[in-house]
């Protein structure tokens, strides 16, 4: 009798209501984010090809739409194939580690007024740990490959995240100086009141943040981990069917997730010129397209940095930059 | 735990490091074909290169003593199989020489048209692939839209598209219709908007000349002594072309520059092969313009072309002269011996031909560039970073059917 009423005692049903209400939500989010995710694929491949002359894929469905489908059938039926002389458990833990950071670092992010998994007062400090996190996905996968390709694009990545992670920070500070919190929907209403969100005030901040996260998510012209023409594949090489899909996978969360960062801390984030009706998270997702089409833009036009001169430029350029920018907002706070 | 004892400090002692050696290709998607080199690294610095050719050996000239002079032609389109064109030419302008045949002034300027057109579509796969593998991906997809239209031209002109064997001994095979040569006449004119186009991309963009300057440095005088020729040699700076030290077919009827470089790098060597797609762009204009009429093959060169097909029903002679020549070869051909150059789109393509009195080669020595631009990657490559491996091979132009022959 006693138990009965200790199990429905009006604490635990709330409980029990919100631990529900939060699962609910996160099936919905990880449900619209791997659709997204896929016709992500499918965007940058159409983008791409018309910037590139020709038509990108045609032959799955009207315009090939449903390409994007086909591929994952086709990956997941695939032969897992291990390297006999893989270090296995590793081997298999590394894509886990890495689509599960960029999933959790998912978690924090309003999508609308209201709209969060998780509305924990250090969002930021987390987001940042959980985008380390995936690096560790990276290096693992270079090294239990026991390739040498895997290995150096393992080595190139951990030396490349660990340097633009700093920038990354950094150039955050200047954010969180001026929403005062850590928490991402408090900083999205602190952008209320500037008509360009935090982009104007803090336009180094930004420029800073968007060159890390081209660096963090290992896109053109940062893509040294798996540049093609040099490492084969870089830390996947050794990876194919499911295995290979979710490093794939993984990349796009990582690109998702950088874009809302950014629109989250510098562009306002569900907010926009005027409200759109009935769809509160209108403005969150054409900002995130504006952005996901930035990234394959630049992946059509530029070439790919050499190692020292993606070093250079994090260590030389980028860090004195958020330097800068932490010690103007902080003047001109003060003053 | 905790403690660190003297043992382990001499064990740690005792370990050492070891260069990393990793063998880049045959398979990899940046050493163009089948070359194969072994890298050793310290960290991403390269400090061996040693390149590994002869994946590719089909035994070109070995195959060329077993053939007649006629019949060995198809084997030179699968040279350097992306500029097959200009291997032809250069091998009937060494069998011409050799044996004192001269093919009419129409032919000339065809074969002319042809080497130059060839030019073009190589310098831009060369270009396309250079830039892929430094990592600007457009640049190649665009430059695949001129070679197409290239491409369809040499198949409209002769029925093929790749291993074209186009170019005969004492001329080429058929004459091109007035509409084919308009249609090139338009390309000319489209074409160096295109470049400017490609230039758009890369030229003045940052990373590319970060990537492009200063990396694999060659002095003029080194690039002498290594043999360099083509766009790897006048990009330090030298100013050789087989074209104008020792003209054949029309070149010395047309006007043209030889765009040169200064510091012998890998940017100077892109500059200079960008200059020569307008200058062989230049060419074909003048070319097209200059075009006489008249045969397209000599009559002097019985023994080393085959009769005409219609012939072939009805004259006896021709008859027999076909079947011989496809059999057995012309029985005699003056004896002597050359070595005929031509500039391909890789640089000095030379044939030295013995002839021994039969109707097929004592020898036929092929000079093949990519082979000896291949040589020189070791002086390129050790002591730069594994990046720039990638860009000193496409730098040197190199195609392996050629290399390994």
């Amino acid at each position: 009798m006693n138990v009965f009423a200790e199990i429905f005692r009006p604490g635990i049903m709330d409980f029990l209501i919100q631990t529900g209400i939060v699962l609910v939500k996160a099936v919905i989010v990880v449900g619209v984010l791997m659709l997204h995710v896929t016709y992500a694929t499918y965007f940058e491949r159409k983008s791409i090809g018309h910037m590139q002359v020709r038509l990108g894929p045609m032959a799955v469905g009207p315009h090939g739409l449903l390409q994007p489908i086909a591929d994952f059938i086709k990956l997941f039926f695939k032969e897992d194939i291990i390297p006999a002389q893989a270090d296995k458990p590793i081997f298999f833990v590394a894509p886990v580690i890495s689509i599960f950071a960029g999933m959790t670092a998912i978690s924090v992010i309003p999508f609308f007024n209201g709209f969060v998994i998780a509305n924990i007062n250090i969002g930021l400090l987390f987001v940042l740990a959980m985008s380390s996190l995936g690096a560790y996905g990276i290096i693992m996968a270079g090294w239990s490959s026991n390739s040498k390709y895997s290995f150096l694009g393992g080595l190139r990545s951990s030396a490349q995240v660990v340097s633009y992670e700093i920038a990354m920070g950094l150039s955050l500070v200047g954010v969180m100086m001026m929403a005062g919190s850590l928490n991402l929907t408090d900083i999205v209403k602190a952008q209320e009141q500037y008509p360009l969100g935090f982009f104007w005030p803090q336009a180094l901040g930004f420029f800073v943040f968007l060159v890390a996260a081209f660096a963090e998510t290992n896109r053109t012209p940062f893509d040294l981990p798996e540049a093609e023409s040099e490492l084969v594949a870089g830390y996947f090489t050794e990876y194919s069917g499911m295995r290979f899909a979710l490093f794939y996978v993984a990349e796009y969360i990582g690109m998702i997730m950088m874009s809302l960062i950014a629109i989250t801390c510098f562009l306002g984030g569900w907010n926009g010129p005027f409200a759109i009706p009935y769809v509160p998270f209108a403005w969150l997702l054409i900002k995130l397209y504006c952005f996901i089409f930035l990234f394959y833009w630049v992946r059509a036009t530029v070439p790919r940095y050499r190692y020292d001169q993606l070093m250079s430029l994090g260590w030389k350029i980028l860090i004195p930059l958020a330097l800068l920018n932490i010690v103007v907002t902080g003047l001109v706070k003060v003053l | 735990m905790g403690e660190i004892e003297e043992k382990d400090i001499d064990q740690g002692k005792k370990l050492g490091t070891q260069e990393l050696t990793l063998s880049m290709g045959p398979q990899h998607p940046a050493t163009h074909g089948v070359l194969r080199l072994v890298l050793e690294l310290d960290g991403e610095t390269v400090t061996k290169c040693t390149p590994y050719v002869g994946y590719l050996h089909r035994g070109v000239e070995k195959l060329g003593e077993n053939k007649t002079y006629f019949s060995a032609l198809p084997l030179t389109d699968r040279l350097d199989y992306i500029s097959s064109m200009s291997n032809n030419v250069a091998y009937v302008v060494a069998v011409e020489r050799l044996f004192g045949i001269e093919a009419p002034e129409r032919a000339k300027y065809l074969r002319t048209i042809m080497s130059e057109m060839t030019r073009i579509s190589s310098h831009i796969i060369w270009l396309g692939t250079h830039a892929l593998d430094i990592g600007a991906m457009t640049v190649f997809l665009y430059s695949f839209r001129e070679r197409e239209w290239l491409l369809d031209l040499f198949e409209q002109a002769c029925g093929a598209r790749l291993t074209v064997s186009y170019p005969r001994i004492g001329g080429v095979r058929n004459d091109v219709s007035k509409e084919w040569l308009d249609s090139l006449y338009r390309f000319t004119q489209e074409f160096p908007a295109r470049v400017d186009e490609y230039e758009t991309l890369i030229d003045q963009n940052r990373i590319w000349l970060q990537r492009t300057k200063g990396i694999g440095v060659i002095s003029a005088e080194e690039a002498i002594n290594w043999g360099l020729t083509g766009g790897t040699l006048r990009g330090s700076g030298v100013n050789y072309d087989v074209r104008k030290a020792f003209p054949y077919d029309a070149y010395d009827k047309v006007e043209f520059e030889v765009p040169l470089g200064s510091a012998g790098d890998v940017y100077d060597r892109y500059r200079v092969r960008m200059g020569e797609l307008r200058q062989a762009n230049r060419i074909i204009k003048q070319c097209i313009e200059q075009m006489p009429d008249g045969p397209v093959l000599a009559p002097d060169a019985p023994k080393f072309i085959l009769p005409a097909k219609e012939n072939l029903f009805k004259n006896m002679e021709s008859l027999i002269h076909h079947f011989v020549l496809l059999t057995k070869g012309p029985l005699t051909a003056p004896a002597g011996e050359i070595y005929s150059a031509a500039e391909v789109p890789k640089g000095e393509l030379g044939f030295y031909i013995v002839s021994d009195g039969t109707g097929k080669p004592y020898r036929m020595r092929v000079r093949a560039p990519s082979f000896i631009h291949a040589s020189v990657l070791p002086r390129l490559c050790e002591g730069g970073l594994v990046a720039d491996v990638i860009a000193n091979i496409g730098t040197i132009d190199i195609v392996l059917g050629e290399c390994d022959r």
